[in-house]
C-alpha cells in the first residue's frame, strides 16, 4: 500500500525542491555551466512534456522549435539587438507561431503519421540552416554573439554566475505558468483528450483546436529554451535543431516521468548528471555506460523515475 | 398545432459500400420521450445513434433538432444544440475521477475549458455542479476514487453522469445497463425514469423485461429498416415483431 501525502505536504516539497536547485549556486559554484545547462534541458524537457505527456502528441522533431528560439535569440543579439529577454520574447512568438501553423498536419494525424511528419519537418529545418551559410553560419554555427547585460545590469560573467540565475529564474517563472496551465480547466481537458478522445467529442469539446493551442504552447516555451541556451553559451551549432537532440529530450522526459510535471525536471538533473559522471569517467566509452544505465532505468518500470516514486506515495487527489 | 419534436428524422439512410446500415428510417421523438430502440444484433441501431450524434454521416435524409436541420452540423454543434450520448463499452476516462469527470464536461458545456491561466478551484460552481450530479446518481462517495478503479456497474452510472453533464435535450442512451447483472440494471433504469419530464430519451436495451417496464413507445429495428413502431402493447400484439424478432419467447 502506498504512503499517502497530503496536498499542503507535496506543496512544501516543490518549495524545497525549488530551493534546492537554487542552493545548488552556492554548493557547486564550480560546476555553473554544468547547472545551467541542466536548467534548460529541464525547461526543454517541461515544454515536451505539455505536447507528449498531457497532449499525447508524438513528436521526434521537437528540437526544431529547440532550435528555432535558440536562432531567433542569436541572429536579433547579432543583428544589433543583443537585450537578453527581447530575445526570449521573440523566440516564444515565433515558436508558438510556427508551431500553430504546422499543427494542423499534426493534430489530425495517428501516432506514427505525427513521428513522420515532425521527423520530417526537422530534417527539413536542419538542412536549411545548414545550407543558409551567410545567416545561419551553417556548420560552423553562429558565432560572435555578444550579450548586453540583463536588466541592463548585470553582466554575463565568465564564471557563468550571471547566466545560472537568469536561467534559473527564468526556467521557474516559465514553470509556474505551465504549472497553472495544467491545473486549471484547459489542462483538465488536456488530460480528456489524451485519455479518451472519443468521449471529448461526444462531450461537444473542441479537441483539435484545444491540441493546437497545445503544441503552440510546448513549442514556444521550447523555443525559449533555445534562446536561453544561445545566449548563456554565446554560440548557436546546427546540433541544436538536431533529431539527436530531440531524441535526447524525449529520453530525458521519459526517464523522469511523462505526465507528471516534475518528470522533464527530473530527468534532465538524472541525464545530465549521469552523463557528465560517465563522460569523466571514461571519456571514450560513456555512450555505452549512459545506454546500459538508461536500461536499467527502463527495468525498473513504466513511469520513468517518478512513476517509481508514485507507486510508493501517492498524494491525496481532488 | 403542437410544438415541434424534439428530434424528427426523415428518410435517414447510410450505406457502407454495398451494405445499407440504416435503410430510410423516419421518427420523431416528442418532448419528454421514453423511446426504446429494439432490434437483433446488427439491426443498426448503434449506428442509427452515430448518425444522429454526426459521429457518421448519412447518405440521404435529415435529421432536425427541434425545428433546425442539423444534418451537416458536427458532434460539437448538436451536442450545443442539447443532444447528448452514452456508450455502450465504457468510453470514460480511467485516469480521473468522477468528480474530474463531471467537472470537465460541465466545463465544456460551459465554454471554460479553454481557460488555461485560472485554476480549476477557481470555478466553485463548476464543482459544486458536479457534485450534486453525482450525488443524484449516488455516485458521490467514489467521486475521488480514479474511474479505472470503479466497479464496473459505477461506472455505467457515471456515462449517464457525464452525458447529464451536458445538461441535454435529448439523451440517447446506447444499452446502458450493458453488461451489468439483471439485479443491479435496475437502478440504472430508475435513473434513467426520475429524469425530468422536458429531457427525451431514446435508449436501446436488449432486456425485454426493462423495456417493456420503462418505455412508453417502442420502436423495432431489423436490417436497417424501421419494422414497427408503438406503445409497448402495440409492440407485443404486433404479429410482424414477434414473428421477425421476439420469436416464441414470451414477453
Amino acid at each position: 500500500m502506498p504512503l499517502t501525502l497530503p496536498r499542503r505536504g507535496l506543496f512544501a516539497l516543490e518549495i524545497l525542491f525549488w530551493i534546492a536547485l537554487a542552493a545548488s549556486f552556492f554548493v557547486f559554484p564550480d560546476r555553473l555551466y554544468l547547472l545551467t545547462q541542466i536548467l534548460i534541458a529541464a525547461l526543454f524537457a517541461v515544454s515536451l512534456d505539455i505536447a507528449l505527456g498531457y497532449a499525447g502528441i508524438l513528436t521526434l522533431g521537437h528540437a526544431v522549435f529547440f532550435g528555432m528560439g535558440a536562432y531567433a535569440a542569436g541572429l536579433l543579439a547579432k543583428a544589433g539587438w543583443a537585450e537578453p529577454l527581447t530575445g526570449l520574447a521573440l523566440a516564444f512568438v515565433l515558436c508558438g507561431l510556427v508551431a500553430y501553423a504546422l499543427s494542423v498536419m499534426i493534430v489530425r494525424a495517428g501516432e506514427l503519421t505525427q513521428l513522420m511528419v515532425t521527423i520530417a519537418v526537422g530534417a527539413i529545418v536542419v538542412e536549411i540552416a545548414n545550407q543558409a551559410t551567410p545567416i545561419t553560419g551553417g556548420s560552423d554555427g553562429l558565432q560572435g554573439i555578444s550579450m548586453w547585460p540583463v536588466l541592463g545590469a548585470f553582466d554575463f560573467d565568465l564564471w557563468g554566475k550571471t547566466a545560472f540565475v537568469y536561467t534559473f529564474v527564468v526556467v521557474l517563472a516559465l514553470f509556474i505558468v505551465v504549472r497553472r496551465m495544467l491545473q486549471s480547466p484547459y489542462g483538465l481537458a488536456l488530460k480528456g483528450i489524451h485519455g479518451n478522445r472519443k468521449r471529448m467529442y461526444a462531450l461537444g469539446s473542441p479537441v483539435e483546436g484545444r491540441l493546437r493551442f497545445a503544441y503552440a504552447a510546448s513549442a514556444a516555451i521550447a523555443g525559449v529554451a533555445g534562446a536561453l541556451l544561445a545566449q548563456t553559451t554565446e554560440f548557436v551549432g546546427l546540433d541544436t535543431l538536431s533529431i539527436d537532440r530531440s531524441a535526447a529530450v524525449l529520453i530525458i522526459l521519459v526517464l523522469g516521468g511523462t505526465g507528471r510535471l516534475y518528470g522533464g525536471i527530473v530527468g534532465a538533473i538524472v541525464y545530465m548528471v549521469v552523463h557528465d559522471f560517465f563522460a569523466d569517467l571514461s571519456p571514450e566509452f560513456w555512450m555505452f555506460w549512459l545506454g546500459l544505465f538508461l536500461m536499467a532505468i527502463v527495468m525498473i518500470g513504466s513511469g520513468g523515475i517518478l512513476g517509481g516514486l508514485s507507486r510508493l506515495v501517492r498524494s491525496e487527489r481532488s | 398545432m403542437t410544438a415541434a419534436p424534439a428530434l424528427s428524422v426523415a428518410g435517414l439512410t447510410v450505406a457502407f459500400g454495398g451494405i445499407v446500415a440504416v435503410n430510410d428510417v423516419t421518427l420523431d421523438l416528442p418532448v419528454g420521450a421514453r423511446h426504446a430502440l429494439i432490434g437483433p444484433n446488427g439491426a443498426g441501431k448503434t449506428t442509427f445513434v452515430n448518425l444522429l450524434t454526426g459521429t457518421l454521416k448519412p447518405t440521404a435524409g435529415t435529421i432536425r433538432i427541434g425545428d433546425e436541420d442539423v444534418t451537416r452540423l458536427d458532434t460539437r454543434s448538436r451536442v450545443k444544440r442539447g443532444l447528448t450520448r452514452t456508450f455502450q463499452i465504457n468510453t470514460l476516462f480511467a485516469g480521473l475521477t468522477p468528480l474530474e469527470a463531471v467537472s470537465l464536461a460541465i466545463a465544456e458545456r460551459d465554454d471554460l475549458a479553454g481557460i488555461w491561466w485560472r485554476r480549476l478551484g477557481g470555478f466553485p460552481a463548476v464543482r459544486d455542479e458536479a457534485e450534486a450530479l453525482l450525488s443524484s446518481l449516488r455516485l458521490i462517495e467514489h467521486a475521488r476514487v480514479p474511474t479505472g478503479e470503479l466497479a464496473y456497474g459505477k461506472q455505467r452510472l457515471l456515462e449517464i453522469a457525464l452525458a447529464l453533464a451536458a445538461k441535454p435535450r435529448i439523451l440517447l442512451l446506447d444499452e446502458p445497463a450493458a453488461g451489468i447483472p439483471a439485479g443491479e440494471s435496475r437502478e440504472v433504469f430508475e435513473v434513467v425514469d426520475a429524469l425530468p419530464d422536458d429531457i427525451s430519451v431514446l435508449f436501446i436495451e436488449h432486456d425485454m423485461q426493462l423495456v417493456f417496464r420503462f418505455a412508453r413507445r417502442i420502436v423495432v429495428l431489423t436490417s436497417g429498416s424501421v419494422l414497427a413502431e408503438g406503445t409497448p402493447d402495440e409492440i407485443r400484439r404486433n404479429d410482424d415483431v414477434r414473428a421477425a424478432y421476439l420469436g416464441s419467447t414470451h414477453v
